[in-house]
């Protein structure tokens, strides 16, 4: 009977976007409508082909979902490589003009690109990383099965369809210029219903769980997803103008419009990229390290204090723009007190491997773990740092701020999702151990490098160019015309460009190594067995 | 402008008492004393259940 209705409903969505497709006002609307006609059509022969048949054995309950991880974690690499090759061809497009080439001028210049760059890595592969491994890890600290059934596959693809909406939109010029939030309203519509549907699966299997206590790792992942969704839907309130047009207005306006931006671009950063990947720390961490976390009621208060500082540190963001002081002021204290749950969580996951700091020479995985939380820790001095009213005046709007957003992304979101890949592999595909534990090693040493090649061109580039816009003659003219500053970057943008150079090589060594240890690694012997056969702890 | 004016006095009065007090006593909480065998046995939950699921008729999973 299900099936009926699904196939009602993928016949007027056929129809629909076959509609959309020929009313189309802009391009990026058409080709979505022809994206979505094409797949919906797709999934309407899918089901017509299916109905009435046997229905398919059901799952094995008592088995954890691991197919939808393995799938994640595809997607994870594959979106890693692809957000790394953009960042890294815009960063020689800022060092050599010349790259926005004539011929594709309005499609793959900076400003289209650029806004590919971010939402790919922080969306697609951060996103990807986050739902993959949020799956992983509630089954089994859970010890339940994920809940829903199919539920699960329908968040994966369905946040890939909105990956891919997103990206060609950007391209095609569908974007409501809201940085982090770029893409257009009816993809934000479908990003909610995929978001709530994951909230449902998530919130399901901890309801159902076997373990009494929700292990901290889970408390970060349900943060994470609540209030993204919570960030998203207010960020995002938008009147399209037209039902056949992918242009909207938005709802919030002036200074109104930018705080709630900064308040979601910031938690973006606070709860995305921090409180999901914190999830991940808590877990892979202490997997890696075959010991439990150092301090468990260090652990939660370091959730608390987190969550509770976080939503307010925002308005940093806009230190003398038109917003009151006292909000600027309030951003600034939140962001400064911030210091001390990031510093204990970084504590936390650095001591769980204390009595196993030989592990750090021997296990290249754990070592990528270890780094990513000293980037960590790195990057969440800087941040409260750079808050403060009088060193954002030298640092804002400069290079010195895309230089402490990578050493937090690349560093920290990049090396803990390395680390957590490399662990998953062999888990998920059922090998004995990673095909070459060397590769690894030329990984760690690649992102490494390339890292602090990106980090420190931009600090020295960005100080520079902070210090000459604000440098004036003894008559208090300025000195220097907006054209020096960026004749001055030139080597230092070299400099960046190789940075990501070396970081995407690390990235596509790793695909390697993962595709080898799936094809050549030996496998596990009996897994199960051996488990059942393990005395009570 | 009411609305403005009386969020802003719920925010920084009740508002930020609530929020104070519950944040100053999820620390007591969590620093109870005699809590140390439960957050160990909290803190092990990532090393049990590797492989599958715990067994229906477990009614809590511990192995």
């Amino acid at each position: 009977m299900s099936n009926y209705i699904k196939l009602a409903a993928l016949g007027l969505l056929v129809l629909f976007s076959a509609l959309a497709a020929n009313f189309a006002r802009d391009l990026a609307y058409q080709v979505h409508a022809v994206l979505i006609l094409v797949i919906s059509g797709g999934l309407f022969l899918w089901v017509l082909r299916n109905t009435d048949e046997d229905p398919p054995e059901p799952a094995i309950e008592t088995a954890y979902m691991d197919g939808v991880v393995r799938y994640g974690v595809i997607a994870t690499a594959v979106w890693g490589v692809v957000g790394f090759l953009v960042g890294t061809f815009i960063a020689f497009q800022l060092a050599f003009p010349g790259l926005n080439f004539d011929w594709s001028e309005g499609y793959t210049n900076f400003g289209r690109l650029r806004p590919l760059h971010t939402s790919a890595v922080i969306f697609a592969f951060g996103g990807n990383a986050l739902i993959a491994t949020s799956f992983y890890v509630v089954q089994r600290t859970s010890a339940a099965r994920l809940w829903g059934g199919n539920a699960a596959w329908f968040v994966f693809w369905g946040y890939q369809l909105f990956i891919v909406l997103a990206a060609t939109g950007y391209l095609l010029g569908a974007t409501q210029s809201k940085e982090y939030a770029e893409p257009e309203w009816y993809i934000d519509l479908w990003l909610t219903v995929v978001w709530l549907v994951y909230l449902a699966v998530f919130l399901g299997t901890i309801i159902r769980r076997r373990e009494p206590h929700i292990y901290v790792a889970n408390w970060f992942y349900l943060a994470f997803i609540v209030t993204v969704a919570m960030l998203h839907v207010v960020n995002n309130l938008s009147i399209p103008v037209s039902i056949w047009g992918s242009k909207s207005v938005q709802v919030f306006s002036g200074v109104q419009d930018a705080m709630v931006q900064w308040w979601y671009g910031h938690n973006a950063v606070g709860f995305l990229l921090t409180a999901g990947f914190l999830g991940m720390m808590y877990y892979f961490i202490p997997k890696q390290a075959e010991r439990p976390v150092f301090s468990y009621k260090l652990s939660i208060i370091h959730f608390w204090a987190l969550i509770f500082l976080y939503i307010w540190a925002g308005p940093h963001h806009l230190h003398y723009t038109a917003l009151p002081d006292w909000a600027s002021t309030l951003g600034m204290v939140f962001s400064i007190v911030l210091w001390m749950p990031s510093w204990g969580g970084m504590i936390n996951g650095l001591m769980t491997l204390s009595g196993a700091w030989d592990k750090l020479r021997t296990d290249p995985v754990i070592r990528m773990m270890v780094i990513s939380v000293g980037f960590y820790g790195m990057s969440t001095f800087e941040g409260p740092m750079m808050s403060i009213r009088a060193v954002n005046s030298l640092s804002h709007y400069t290079d010195w701020t895309i230089g402490h957003v990578h050493s937090g992304a690349l560093g920290w979101n990049g090396m803990i999702t390395f680390g957590a890949l490399y662990y998953l592999v062999p888990k998920l595909w059922n090998r004995e151990r990673l095909y070459s534990l060397s590769l690894v090693n030329w990984h760690f040493w690649l992102a490494t490098i390339g890292i602090v090649l990106y980090a420190a061109s931009m600090w020295v580039t960005g100080i520079m160019e902070g210090l000459m816009w604000r440098e004036v003659d003894a008559n208090g003219f300025l000195v220097n015309s907006f054209a020096d500053t960026v004749a001055a970057k030139l080597p230092m943008y070299v400099v960046r460009g190789l940075g990501g150079v070396l970081f995407l090589a690390g990235a596509l060594i790793m695909c390697f190594n993962l595709w080898m240890t799936v094809k050549r690694s030996p496998a596990a012997e009996a897994p199960a067995a051996a488990a059942h056969a393990t005395p009570a702890e | 402008m009411e609305n403005y004016s009386f969020l802003r006095e719920l925010a920084d009065s009740w508002g930020l008492l609530v929020l104070f007090t519950f944040f100053v006593g999820m620390v007591l909480w969590v620093l109870r004393p005699g809590s140390r065998a439960a957050h160990r046995d909290c803190a092990a939950i990532p090393l049990r259940h590797d492989d599958r699921p715990a067994a229906a008729e477990d009614k809590e999973a511990r192995t």
